[in-house]
């Protein structure tokens, strides 16, 4: 890339994400210690990557290899004794098409609420002269830097009745407080005419909110979904806390409770024992359904988180 | 431009006086930048208007678009707040959660009197510690990394992968961890390739911490990089070409422009990995600990896990997790006003 410095102070017209500095003008020849140092650099980066993506590999290729290989110790990153056996029999437990099916329930109901709460307490926090802002968004922040706890949690929402409902699940983090800040600052730096145009032409708040706002905010709006909906789909914890039945499991449980199941200690309710020995290439072919629909959307949607969480630092 | 007579944020249609006391300023505040209104001068003139009962008038609709979020944060974040009561109080599970009578400092002595809440103690400050010193700077080295690439397709495709997997969920995590460490795993292969012996990592309680920190820099560095990659953004690049005429090689352009420039996003970092330093990886270790490996492995927030859901002890692990909250509270007060002093940045 050459980039010709041109006076200072004009930017370069090119909308890059991450270009921080015209790179050196060619007039001055780096030194050899640099250049060393570039070619070290850029073999650490293939390394990391190599390291970063190992893992994702190891699993694909035990997922297609026969188990005699996996327990010799013999597959790394190419397959060995290939098979799709393994997908079948993990495919054809209806307990864990029904958690999946869970999984995308608890997800869309959790991220829907989610996305209501934050959207409207961060499009009223955004305005400046909404009376007692300060102390609202303090309400909000403070729950970042100290919470109730797991005991107390526990109790109230056994208290609630919510155990064993979706509601234990989709309810108790439904507002993240980074996403509401995230949204408050792009709020704020909403044109104020094009509202002001639109309350002039007789739109409440309400209407301003849906008809204005939202259409025009899609960017953050899909940021903030995408955030929510990998949180949601991710969730262990409170399914394994709340949930007894295993056919409301989510599949991140069901597979929480087959490594359980594999290391043969640390079981929940008496189920999953010991003598249930879970072959790892079914530990394998679990994990990489469980987080297949996350690897193959990511090449698309990760410049949309990039930019949630560009947007979140501005502020700063 | 007649819109830079509107104070930010009004809205014109109900605050008519604002226009009125802009309309003052005359000619020459077109070069200036506009000046701050105070709430007091908007309302001059008018009769007691800065009063609660105006403004839930006039914002109303605003504040209807509060009132279910605030619910929620008073149901699911205030009320298990308040619930921390139950450490001095007697809690029976099926009555009221503010427990049933007063007891005093009676849990709270319990766990002091108990060496093994000392051990999870040492054993949360060790773990979080680590993680702090490897996991906070390894981000800054790795975006000066990626910022010395010159092929731009290169680093997007880097970073890409650098970020994958911060979106995995902790139960696959702790899956590739398993599989990686166990007996026939990679690292027992390459061990043995050297001709050792196999080692089960996740049974030997000294091994727990390696494995801890390192899974958590495979699933942290990268994402950890977006903030600082973001920051570099904004060094001027005037201050490269001001600091290459002055004769600084790259190294010293790195030290005296790029960390400078850094160094506001570190300290903000470093406040919140400090005040979040106690609360370590609860979700992870769960997955990962096991009974032979308590003796490393096990924190407060496990140990709270078991005593209070699996034991039933309810009102003592809450004791015990309102000590951890307490320390995580003070921790980032004191790291936010030691930044403050030191660098002048800060999170509030």
């Amino acid at each position: 890339m050459v980039t010709i410095a041109a006076e200072p102070g004009t930017k370069p017209a090119k909308k890059t994400t991450f270009q921080p500095r015209p790179t050196q003008t060619t007039a001055i020849k780096d030194s050899r210690s640099y250049t060393a140092f570039r070619v070290f650099n850029g073999i650490a980066i293939v390394l990391i990557c190599a390291v970063t993506l190992y893992p994702f590999l190891n699993i694909i290729a035990q997922s297609f290899s026969s188990e005699g290989y996996i327990n010799a110790g013999q597959v790394n990153i190419v397959p060995r004794g290939f098979n799709i056996t393994t997908f079948e029999v993990v495919m054809s437990d209806p307990m864990f098409w029904r958690n999946y099916a869970n999984t995308v329930i608890y997800t869309v109901v959790a991220t829907v609420i989610a996305m209501i709460l934050t959207t409207t307490m961060a499009y009223a926090l955004s305005k400046k002269y909404l009376k007692g802002r300060t102390f609202f968004i303090g309400v909000a922040v403070f729950t970042m830097f100290f919470n109730g706890g797991l005991i107390p949690n526990y109790v109230l929402i056994n208290s609630l009745g919510m155990t064993n409902t979706i509601w234990a699940i989709v309810l108790p983090n439904a507002i993240s407080i980074f996403n509401l800040l995230v949204m408050k600052a792009f709020f704020e730096n909403f044109s104020t005419e094009l509202e002001e145009a639109a309350s002039i032409d007789g739109l409440t708040t309400y209407g301003i909110l849906w008809r204005v706002v939202i259409p025009l905010s899609k960017a953050v709006i899909a940021t903030m979904v995408l955030f929510y909906a990998v949180q949601f789909w991710n969730a262990w914890f409170q399914a394994f806390l709340y949930l007894d039945r295993r056919e409301l499991y989510p599949v991140t449980v069901y597979l929480r409770n087959l490594l359980a199941g594999a290391t043969g200690t640390e079981q929940i309710g008496g189920e999953a024992g010991e003598s249930t020995q879970i072959a790892s290439n079914v530990r394998a072919v679990t994990m990489l359904l469980t987080t297949l629909p996350i690897i193959c959307l990511y090449p698309f949607l990760q410049k949309y988180f990039v930019r949630g969480i560009m947007l979140g630092s501005v502020k700063q | 431009m007649t819109s830079t007579q509107l104070s930010p944020g009004q809205q014109p249609s109900r605050g008519a006086p604002a226009a009125a006391v802009l309309a003052g300023s005359g000619p020459e505040s077109k070069r200036q930048r506009p000046r701050k209104v105070r709430k007091k001068d908007l309302y001059q003139g008018t009769n007691r208007t800065d009063t609660w009962k105006h403004h839930l008038k006039r914002d109303w609709r605003l504040y209807s678009l509060l009132v279910a979020p605030l619910i929620f944060l008073l149901i699911f974040r205030y009320l298990p707040m308040a619930g921390n009561v139950i450490a001095f109080r007697r809690f029976r599970p099926g009555s009221n959660i503010f427990g049933d009578e007063w007891v005093g400092f009676h849990y709270i002595e319990m766990f002091i009197y108990d060496p093994k809440f000392w051990d999870v103690f040492w054993n949360t400050v060790i773990l979080g510690g680590l993680t702090l010193a490897v996991c906070f700077p390894l981000p800054i080295v790795l975006a000066l990394m990626f910022n010395e690439l010159r092929s731009n397709t290169f680093k997007r495709i880097a970073q890409s992968i650098s970020y994958l997997p911060h979106f995995m969920s902790i139960v696959i995590v702790a899956g590739m961890v398993l599989q990686i460490t166990s007996l026939n795993g990679t690292v027992n292969q390459v061990i043995g390739f050297f001709g050792g012996d196999a080692v089960p990592f996740m049974q030997l309680p000294e091994w727990f911490r390696t494995v801890y920190v390192t899974s958590e820099v495979w699933q942290t560095v990268g994402w950890g990089t977006i903030l600082y990659l973001a920051a570099l953004t904004t060094i001027d690049p005037q201050l490269y070409e001001a600091a290459r005429i002055d004769g600084a090689n790259r190294w010293q352009q790195m030290w005296h422009v790029t960390i400078p420039g850094l160094l506001p996003t570190m300290v903000v970092l470093l406040v919140l990995n400090v005040g979040t330093f106690m609360a370590v990886g609860f979700e992870k270790v769960l997955l990962l600990y096991d009974p032979l490996t308590y003796a490393t492995a096990d924190i407060i927030a496990t140990y709270v896990y078991r005593v209070g859901i699996t034991s039933a002890n309810f009102s003592y692990a809450t004791a015990i997790g309102l000590f951890e909250a307490i320390i995580g509270l003070i921790l980032i007060l004191s790291a936010n006003y030691a930044a403050r002093r030191m660098t002048g940045t800060s999170l509030w």
